[in-house]
């Protein structure tokens, strides 16, 4: 095969990103504390002409490249949309809060860069090396990121969490990726699921391939039971790092999900599908049943995504492409309503008051009735009820879900769902039913007001008009 | 017939755009919110006249739908969602109704509500059109959408405007209605697997096995019962009831408990034919413990709206009964007539205690303004410092006891009439609500508006003003006309239950 400039093609995007950051760390050495929004500048930059890239670029057909480690198709290049948009999405976010305490450094935006270029190999991933690949670029960031309030005793305690358990999750997932290239003798996906096929069934080594694989893919998304890190890390990051880690990674990991076990092993569904059964039943279970018992609404916010997670799996276990397309749609708007839920939080924080525990919503009502609607309206998308965006990607799993048979599975998850109702309504009854605590006025800068409604409103709009995304999400997967 | 306005689509947006303005303009500077109070009347009676036509241009000959409309909403792989809307017999008069309370509910918090008021009334007008979409959605997600969203206006009224246990009765409230929805959601979701789409006509064609039409029925039932509400999952309604501001009170009796008994009409007795023929029993039971026992809970309350919050279990228990009844006349008879009796009585019965129970909270609302007391016992006598409210009062008690005359008693005794045609106990069973109805009801009356006056309150009353004159007069008139001349509401519906009848006579197995 020879090697010319276009057969680098689907990578574009991210050789652009990985210019660009080189860039931002180099400029960002010159700059003082009073320029540094030419760092945040720049990365905003960098996050748009990727966005470009991958639009241009987008493919109608599968595109691999580099000897096929690497594909761009329409799954990929939608995620790396999402995924970008909503990394902008939390750089604006964070600004204020950043500054406020003095994390308003090239660090924060470089490892933001970093993490979001790991993100992208991850969903264009084809081989299982090109995934881990992804993954260790990503989470190494992440790590970081949760570290860099470095006197923040809080933070530092969830960022040594983080890493050991994280890179216990990375060396099961290694693992079970050696035990699978041993079972069929290839990392590469295009070849795997044949190679796989041809295995007696329940091959023992593959079976362990398959497990180890599962719990660090698992452990990446918050799966009971391995979401552990979940509450402590949300709770203890600072929010604009929480903010960070609950929306765009777990677009990532949805995709490394999707790329090891449909496109590599999709033949051994059967095999699979048993234990994501499972790890569902127990997210929606546990995250739900756990989040009522919240007083912190990092925490609460933390266990309601790890019952998202569960809803999420409830798609890709049905093994269907409608089932994956429901997933991928969850995925998507799971991270909308989760970057609005983090904005607020970072909304109604200021300097020295963190925002973050549920009694400090009481009376948003009276303090400012339309951030209190955008929130109300978040939290009755994110407990699935119409119209709101939340309800149709539960609508899109269920179906999934009750299309191949699974009708116990989906009647558990819409109970768990009434169950998880009654927390997201407490958040309303603070809001509108009690008294404020303090009057203090909301400081938040205009940009950020603008996008976190504009955030709220995407939950109604997309929620009342659903067909263009839903569309897209079927269409992406083949 | 139809004309080519989207009729029925103004009638449904018409309040949900106005309300979002009424938010949107405010409360002004003063907090009084002047300004959105006519606005909420405006549109509110807007509202109202654009659905007369529905009444008016109504062809009463046919059982299909009318002033239908269709477009794609979603289409996505497989999925397809239609905005289809449509009325038929069934669903026309309970969107007169709907739009008809709302104009009385907006009126009946002119004065009282001085929290937010902008909030309030818009929370009225957008409940309206979400329940205008419930009954007007021929889609079965479409329908899920509006049933579900009306939670949320309702959910927030009773918290923000309620009394003292107002955050327990809200949250009851909800997780009760969405505990019952989403095993619908489910049903719904097997049921377009078996059609290919969520049209709810496509549905009652489709044939179903027993096993998967029995589970289906109880899905159904869960959504339904509780929304009714029927023993025993009724224990929310009179904690809400309660708690509930008096314009919630008025919706919540007049229409929200509609909104189940409509779901039976249009999704378990056609989409479920057989099992509810197989079932009927249970519903019957069900009814008529809800009519019987809950009678004598009525009595022995102390809190007026409690009283009443029973009396409505018991009045709607009139309701499942005259449907499900229906299979059991069908089966002893094999004809249509006493059948379509049953279902035509409970119909009635809806309509007319969407009146009667409306008014019999505003009537304690209109107390509870002046006294800031629901209790009995802090009442007696109200006759000699309110003579004018007596009368009101004491006419819609005698309605709500069903005496000849009012609408009350239309609905009732039709089905007293058909369940005799099945079993002359369930008919005897019926008929106790005939005494306990009487019993609870006049008795209140007799310990709140006779007697001597009882304390300085009572002694301190104002007559009722012109506002309240106007809607209370309003409601005398239709609870009168209902009850001499029915006739204009059966007429509607004759088509649509004779249709429901022959469709559910023929077996899906």
């Amino acid at each position: 095969m020879d090697l010319t400039l276009t057969s680098f093609a689907p990578a574009m995007p991210e050789m652009f990103l990985l210019g660009m950051l080189s860039l931002v760390l180099v400029v960002d050495l010159f700059l003082t504390e009073r320029t540094r929004h030419i760092t945040y500048i720049l990365s905003l930059l960098s996050l748009a002409g990727t966005f470009w890239l991958v639009l241009d670029g987008y493919p109608r057909l599968p595109e691999l490249a580099f000897h096929g480690s690497y594909i761009n198709d329409p799954m990929a290049a939608l995620l790396k949309l999402f995924m970008l948009l909503a990394v902008m999405v939390v750089l604006v976010y964070s600004k204020e809060y950043i500054k406020q305490r003095d994390m308003y450094k090239g660090e924060f935006y470089l490892l933001v860069l970093f993490a979001t270029l790991g993100m992208l190999v991850l969903a264009s991933a084809h081989t299982l090396l090109t995934v881990y690949m992804g993954l260790e670029l990503l989470s190494l960031s992440m790590y970081a990121m949760v570290a860099l309030r470095r006197d923040n005793v809080d933070a530092s305690e969830a960022a040594m969490k983080y890493f050991v358990l994280g890179a216990m999750a990375s060396a099961m997932l290694l693992y079970g990726m050696s035990l699978v290239y041993g079972a069929t003798g290839t990392l590469d996906f295009a070849l795997m699921g044949e190679a796989a096929a041809k295995l007696p069934t329940n091959d023992v080594t593959m079976l362990f391939g398959i497990i180890f694989m599962l719990v660090g893919v698992a452990f990446k998304l918050g799966a009971v039971p391995f979401h552990m890190w979940v509450p402590d890390v949300y709770h203890g990051a600072p929010t604009a790092v929480t903010l960070f880690i609950s929306s765009a990674p777990k677009l990532a990991a949805f995709a490394m999900l999707m790329r090891i076990f449909v496109d590599g092993l999709g033949e051994l569904h059967q095999q699979w599908q048993g234990i994501l059964i499972v790890m569902a039943l127990l997210s929606f279970g546990l995250g739900n049943l756990v989040a009522i018992a919240q007083t912190n609404l990092k925490r609460m916010l933390a266990y309601s995504g790890i019952s998202h997670i569960g809803f999420l799996l409830l798609g890709v276990l049905s093994g269907t492409s409608e089932g994956y397309a429901a997933s991928l749609y969850y995925a998507i708007t799971y991270v909308v309503m989760s970057l609005g839920g983090f904005g607020m939080i970072l909304l109604l924080s200021r300097a020295g008051f963190e925002a973050d525990k549920l009694d400090d919503l009481k009376g948003l009502n009276d303090r400012s009735p339309w951030f209190a609607l955008m929130m109300m309206m978040l939290m009755f998308s994110m407990a699935g009820v119409p119209p709101f965006l939340g309800f149709w990607a539960k609508l899109a799993v269920i179906q999934a879900a009750v299309g191949v048979g699974l009708v116990w599975l989906a009647i558990a998850a819409v109970v768990f769902s009434v169950v998880g109702a009654f927390y997201y309504l407490r958040i309303i009854k603070l809001m509108y039913f009690d008294k404020p605590e303090s009057d203090a006025p909301i400081e938040s800068s205009a940009d950020l007001r603008i996008l976190l409604s504009a955030n709220s409103l995407a939950v109604v709009g997309l929620g009342l008009f659903p067909s263009s995304l839903l569309a897209i999400c079927s269409a992406s997967i083949g | 017939m139809n004309s080519d306005l989207a009729l029925l689509s103004l009638v449904i947006w018409t309040p949900i755009i106005g309300g979002l303005l009424i938010l949107a303009i405010g409360s002004g500077g003063d907090g009084k919110g002047t300004g959105a109070k006519w606005l909420a009347l405006l549109v509110s009676v807007a509202a109202f006249l654009l659905s007369v036509p529905l009444y008016t241009d109504f062809d009463t000959t046919t059982h299909l739908m009318q002033f239908e409309e269709m477009m794609p909403w979603i289409e996505a792989g497989k999925v397809t969602v239609n905005y289809h809307i449509g009325v038929d017999g069934f669903s026309m008069p309970l969107i007169l109704l709907t739009t008809f309370a709302t104009v009385i509910v907006v009126i009946a918090g002119w004065e009282v509500i001085e929290v937010k008021p902008a909030q309030y009334m818009a929370a009225f007008l957008i409940m309206e059109g979400a329940m205008n979409g419930v009954f007007a959605s021929l889609d079965a997600m479409l329908f899920y959408v509006f049933w579900e969203a009306m939670l949320i206006p309702m959910f927030i009224v009773i918290g923000i405007w309620g009394g003292p246990r107002r955050v327990y009765a809200t949250l009851k409230f909800f997780l009760y209605t969405f505990f019952g929805s989403v095993f619908m959601l489910v049903a719904l979701i097997y049921l377009f697997f078996q059609t290919g789409n969520f049209e709810i006509l496509a549905m009652h064609g489709v044939k179903i096995g027993l096993d998967a039409q029995i589970l289906i029925f109880f899905a159904f039932l869960i959504a339904f019962a509780v929304k009714v509400p029927m023993w025993p999952v009724h224990t929310w309604l009179p904690d809400a009831h309660v708690e509930a501001p008096t314009g919630g009170s008025v919706i919540l009796a007049a229409i929200m408990l509609k909104l189940g008994a409509y779901g039976f009409l249009r999704f378990s007795l056609p989409i479920t034919p057989d099992a509810s023929a197989a079932l009927d029993w249970l519903m019957i039971l069900l009814s008529l413990v809800a009519v019987a026992y809950i009678g004598f809970v009525a009595i022995v309350q102390n809190d007026m709206k409690k009283l009443i919050a029973y009396s409505s279990i018991a009045h709607m228990g009139f309701v499942t009964l005259g449907f499900f009844i229906a299979f059991a006349i069908y089966r002893n008879t094999g004809s249509f007539s006493g059948a379509a009796m049953g279902i035509e009585g409970g119909i009635v019965q809806m309509v007319s205690h969407g009146f009667i129970s409306g008014a019999m909270f505003l009537c304690v609302g209109v107390m509870y303004d002046r006294v800031h007391s629901r209790e009995i016992a802090a009442y007696g006598g109200v006759i000699h410092t309110m003579p004018k409210f007596g009368a009101f009062f004491v006419l819609f008690a005698m309605a709500n006891a069903g005496l000849p005359g009012t609408s009350g008693f239309v609905g009732e005794f039709m089905v007293i009439l058909a369940s005799f045609k099945a079993n002359f106990w369930f008919a005897f069973i019926a008929a106790t609500t005939l005494i306990l109805g009487a019993a609870y009801t006049l008795w209140m009356i007799k310990r709140v508006v006779y007697g001597p006056v009882a304390n300085d309150n009572v002694a301190k009353l104002t007559d009722i003003n012109g506002r309240e004159f106007l809607f209370l007069s309003v409601l005398a008139l239709m609870v009168l006309l209902f009850g001499i001349w029915p006739a204009p509401l059966l007429e509607v519906m004759h088509a649509s239950v004779e249709h429901l009848l022959q469709h559910i006579a023929i077996s899906k197995l």
